[in-house]
């Protein structure tokens, strides 16, 4: 038997990158909230540098709720699914912002209007077949402000490249205006990047070190970058890699108007007989709960807001929460971040204490940065040379081709060139398309008995085409730094799963296409709103975390601003 | 470096796991103490101590194990990591005492995945080369070693679980685990992995004076497991996968 809570004004469905901010512009606002997180507190004690337990075991994120409800994947509609045993999500208050990478891009003011900027500059021909992209229903420059505050608010550390029309070289010259430069200076770079940017710029290139969540020096009550090498799937031990719990929450939880609740699974949304939710259900342990509020603000991941609207069906909602446009699990993709390029060097790079935050960028091949007239695809990709070695991925790093994989050639091999290696990290213009999409998997489920997701997703031509280009363009690159051996995985194929999973509940001005209207609240019901990358429509070549940030609080702000008539009801 | 700061967790742990004798051997301090060698080229490439650590006895306090699991385990990892003119490898790094305790531990699943696929091994040596592992030469046990890897083995009758390859993957991962990962965990005795790699060692933080010396091959290795610092939690390093952990919140 649920025990029914007393009402709240807003409860949010987790606590991390997203709904970890949305507390806080609330609760400025004299709003009461409840935040419902599946994971706990984790602190700086729980952040040894220890790439056995981090890495190799994938702590925290094996011993997570996530774990339970790993969705199953397949290529295609007539493909085989299959289901792993890992989440790439954690669960915890700050999520997965607690041991991710933190490169804090925006994303560029093309991949607002793909549809009409290709259009305009090479004819609607050039779109791919089979994609429902759409334009975004606004541009660059409506984000831009939200950027801004997030940039300020949480801590990017970065350099800017275009402060109100002011190109500077030393920044991303490609970026969107920006108003101002970002509060702190960028991450250090080491004799590597500063070969690589040379490299690059003998190529004719525009190298720039990359935007950061992590503080390149104290940054309010935060420390700088203590540069350990443990940052990629470890958390901060000295607090400088930005998240909500570290930032937004604390500060939400000072006035009073937060309240937080750990080990919380929610398992259901509730509608009224208009549609209208009115609150979640959840459950701790073995007791459930009923909180009702006026708003509900949906801020798992991607795969849970998908799954958490499919399995909320009702009278009013027979085939899923705000789902009755058919819309909800549409327009999902993930970012193209395989088809690798490594390199092996004739001298050390020094990669051990670094992060995959710092690095070196290039944007020259990034979305419409260049010419795409005698090309076969639209958008690119943004190249990333980063630093992050440890140990064992060090010693099980390829030979590429010049020591066998063990044994006292091996040993040679790898004394000499475990620091000698080099991958890059290149993501891709990702588009939806028609034929993938998100469900319910009719067969797996969780252990409380509910369906998993199913993931139908596939690379098409567009992206590998995409792939195919810019490995030759890293190749050259890795070339010009003086490589001495070069190897390239392959283009892709099914996508898996991805922390860079985006739509299935897709904002825009048409409910006959979209789940969420231009603010983030639910078409079929309006006191829902839904953050995440679940609402983003492209994803540019770019991470997409400070794009949900900024996202998240002008929804906020929008709720704040309209509480009325919004919760009113 | 302070010998106090030396008295560590790793330390410890190597005595509990290569005993009194054998640890006195082959911990660093015995070795390289205040030799302040540079990062590069790394300590492992002088003879006389690789001739050190081969002459170590070893006795053994196995935890899951049997000690003639052990005994193949040993042989196999001797193969693949082999103490040599380039110092020693993953025996003497101690990666099977940090498998003995991991199949008690996060690794419990695939414990008796040991136990059916080491026999295994032992009937395809028995049939295709003679005698079981342990006593084939270094040349008989390589080529048998690359039958698993290329999965040749597999449809030998032997009763491997699951492909001969995987096996070998399993077996290869838990080695590198051994030799490459934190002596907290029971392996990289005397951090033999991290100085073959050259790997200047676990630190809190890195300035960018230290990257400098780094870049320059003057970096001093830093011989100290993660959990050596006070500030981090230790009971997390040890949950398994399926207990859940508890965190205070």
């Amino acid at each position: 038997m649920a025990t029914r809570l007393p009402g709240t004004d807003v409860v949010v469905v987790g606590l991390g990158a997203a709904g970890g901010v949305a507390v806080l512009p609330l609760v400025d606002a004299g709003i009461e909230v409840i935040g419902l997180e599946a994971g706990t507190w984790l602190t700086r004690r729980d952040f040894a540098p220890d790439e056995i337990r981090n890495n190799v075991r994938d702590w925290p994120m094996a011993v997570q709720k996530a774990n339970l409800e790993v969705p199953t994947t397949r290529a295609t509609p007539d493909s085989p699914s299959f289901r792993g045993s890992s989440h790439p999500m954690m669960n915890a208050v700050g999520g997965t912002t607690l041991h991710y990478w933190a490169q804090a891009w925006r994303l560029n003011p093309w991949d607002f209007k793909v549809v009409s900027e290709t259009t305009r500059r090479y004819g609607s021909s050039r779109l791919p077949a089979g994609t429902t992209v759409e334009d975004w229903p606004f541009d660059y420059d409506e984000l831009e402000p939200y950027y801004d505050r997030i940039e300020y608010e949480i801590g990017v550390s970065g350099q800017a490249g275009n402060v109100a029309g002011n190109v500077d070289e030393r920044g991303n010259r490609f970026e969107g205006l920006r108003a101002r430069e970002y509060p702190m200076p960028p991450l250090r770079w080491t004799g590597f990047h500063e070969r690589m940017a040379d490299a690059a710029r003998d190529l004719g290139w525009h190298p720039f070190p990359g935007p950061a969540l992590i503080n390149s020096q104290a940054y309010g009550d935060r420390a700088g970058c203590v540069y350990h090498g443990f940052c990629n799937s470890g958390g901060c031990h000295v607090d400088a890699k930005a998240g909500p719990h570290t930032t937004t929450i604390p500060r939400a939880l000072e006035t009073g108007r937060l309240t937080v609740i750990t080990r919380a699974h929610v398992i259901g949304i509730d509608a009224d007989r208009s549609g209208r939710a009115t609150g979640v259900r959840y459950v701790v342990g073995s007791e459930e709960f009923i909180q009702p509020a006026q708003v509900v603000l949906l801020a798992s991941y991607t795969y849970e807001n998908v799954r958490l609207l499919r399995l909320a069906s009702s009278h009013v909602y027979p085939n899923g929460f705000a789902n009755n446009g058919g819309q909800v699990g549409r327009h999902y993709f993930s970012h193209h971040q395989g088809a690798p390029v490594s390199a092996l060097f004739p001298f050390d790079i020094s990669a051990w204490y670094g992060l995959p935050a710092q690095g070196v960028a290039v944007d020259d091949f990034a979305d419409d940065n260049f010419d795409h007239s005698s090309l076969d695809f639209i958008g690119g990709g943004n190249l990333w040379a980063m630093s992050d070695r440890r140990p064992i991925s060090a010693a099980n790093g390829s030979t590429f081709g010049r020591a066998p994989s063990w044994g006292s050639e091996w040993k040679r091999y790898i004394h000499e060139n475990a620091d000698r290696s080099h991958g890059s990290y290149i993501q891709k213009t990702t588009l939806p398309y028609e034929t993938n999409y998100l469900d319910l998997d009719p067969v797996e489920r969780d252990p409380l008995g509910f369906p998993v997701l199913r993931v139908t997703a596939q690379y098409k031509q567009n992206e590998l085409a995409i792939a195919d280009f810019m490995q030759d363009r890293m190749e050259e690159w890795y070339r010009a730094t003086g490589a001495t051996e070069v190897s390239r995985g392959g283009l892709g194929n099914a996508m898996g799963l991805s922390t860079h999973a985006f739509g299935g509940t897709r904002m825009g001005d048409d409910p006959s296409a979209n789940v969420v209207d231009r603010w983030g609240f639910a078409h079929e019901a309006p006191n829902l709103g839904i953050l995440g990358a679940s609402v983003m429509g492209t994803s540019g070549a770019h991470n997409p975390t400070l794009t949900v940030q900024a996202l998240t609080w002008r929804t906020a702000e929008h709720l704040v601003k309209n509480w009325s008539s919004i919760a009113g009801g | 470096m302070a010998e106090d700061q030396r008295r560590t967790i790793s330390r410890r742990d190597l005595l509990k796991g290569v005993g009194a004798a054998g640890a006195a051997a082959i911990l660093p301090g015995k070795v390289d103490e205040g030799s302040a060698q540079p990062a590069s080229p790394g300590a492992g490439t002088d003879p006389g101590r690789a001739r050190s650590f081969a002459e170590v006895p070893r006795p053994r306090r196995l935890e899951n194990l049997t000690a003639d699991e052990a005994d193949t385990l040993e042989a196999i990892m001797a193969r693949l990591i082999p103490a040599d003119d380039l110092g020693p490898g993953a025996v003497e790094a101690g990666a099977l005492n940090y498998l003995d305790r991991a199949l008690g531990g996060f690794l419990a699943g695939e414990r008796e995945e040991y136990g059916l696929n080491l026999a295994a091994l032992d009937r395809y040596c028995l049939s295709s080369r003679g005698a079981p592992f342990v006593e084939l030469s270094t040349t008989d046990q390589d080529s048998v070693l690359i039958d698993l890897e290329g999965g040749s083995a597999t449809g030998s009758g032997a009763g491997f679980t699951g492909s001969s390859a995987s096996f070998f993957a399993m077996v290869k991962g838990h080695t590198w685990q051994g030799m490459f990962g934190d002596p907290y965990y029971g392996g990289n005795a005397g951090f033999i992995g991290w100085d073959l790699l050259r790997y200047p060692g676990v630190r809190l933080g890195v300035s960018a004076a230290d990257q400098q010396r780094l870049e320059a091959g003057e970096l001093l290795p830093e011989r100290r497991s993660a959990y050596d610092s006070e500030m981090f939690e230790k009971a997390t390093a040890m949950q398994r996968a399926q207990g859940g952990v508890e965190h205070g919140d």
